[in-house]
């Protein structure tokens, strides 16, 4: 690979590497929010069943 | 969309006359440059509507398209480093306006978390961050239109008032590779709203529950 074309691959992949976390940390935070949700949900119904 | 364009750009559009393959990054720096510019005017443009209508929906999405317009600023002054690193040999100068000019704009934007978050939540922080992010809108055109004021060839210009220094086929491919990250941007702006409405929402439900 000549040196431009190592700066090139170096560009595009921080793009892609940028959305991988970017979709990662969204991930994350789904799984956080179905978390609590379900967390919600168990404490609504423990209320209303007592 | 994205994807199509980026082999477009590499396997498609030929080399610079001038910088050979290194032109390449052309591709993707500036469809970034320019979807920060559009992520930050969108942000602006929410902040707007709140203050006219008082709708405070309108924060989170201001704050949203401006937490995109951020990230997507930052891979502009990265890929743009990159690119300078190939073409002039250095990662970044100071002497070039449009340079420091979006280095500014960038920070003004990334101090908007600042100010946000050292207010309490309510009316005065939307209304504070909503204020703040329509000044920082000042800052897109001047950014913008620097390159032409300084009149430098250091960075170079490609569109202009004749039209675009491009043959059709890099400029197809530049089309699409932009096309492609507007749309990544809104995909993005989209699933962040989402979620921090979830969020909002799970909050208020929390609240209601204690």
């Amino acid at each position: 690979m000549t040196t431009a074309e190592k700066y090139v691959t170096a560009a595009y992949l921080v793009l892609l590497a940028s959305v991988l976390v970017y979709v990662v940390i969204i991930g994350l935070k789904v799984t956080r929010l179905e978390q609590e949700l379900a967390d919600l949900t168990r404490t609504a119904r423990e209320k209303l069943g007592g | 969309m994205l994807v199509g364009g980026i082999a477009l750009a590499l396997f498609w559009a030929p080399e610079d006359a001038n910088q050979g393959f290194s032109q390449k990054i052309f591709y993707v720096h500036v469809p970034i440059a320019l979807t920060a510019y559009a992520s930050f005017g969108f942000g602006a443009w929410k902040a707007l509507r709140l203050l006219w209508t008082g709708g405070t929906h309108y924060d989170l999405e201001s704050y949203t398209a401006i937490h995109i317009g951020v990230i997507f600023g930052l891979l502009t002054l990265v890929t743009g480093s990159i690119w300078a690193k190939i073409s002039w040999g250095y990662w970044w100068t100071w002497g070039e306006r449009q340079l420091v000019l979006f280095l500014i704009l960038f920070l003004f934007y990334s101090a908007y978390f600042m100010l946000r978050y050292s207010t309490e939540p309510g009316p005065r922080r939307e209304r504070n961050s909503a204020v703040y992010a329509l000044f920082g809108v000042v800052l897109i055109p001047v950014s913008f239109l620097a390159v032409r004021i300084a009149g430098t060839i250091l960075h170079p210009t490609i569109f202009t008032h004749e039209g675009a220094n491009l043959p059709g086929s890099m400029l197809f491919a530049f089309c699409v590779c932009l096309a492609g990250m507007l749309a990544l941007a809104a995909t993005l702006y989209r699933v962040e709203l989402a979620g921090k409405r979830a969020d909002q929402s799970l909050r208020e439900l929390r609240e209601l529950l204690a």
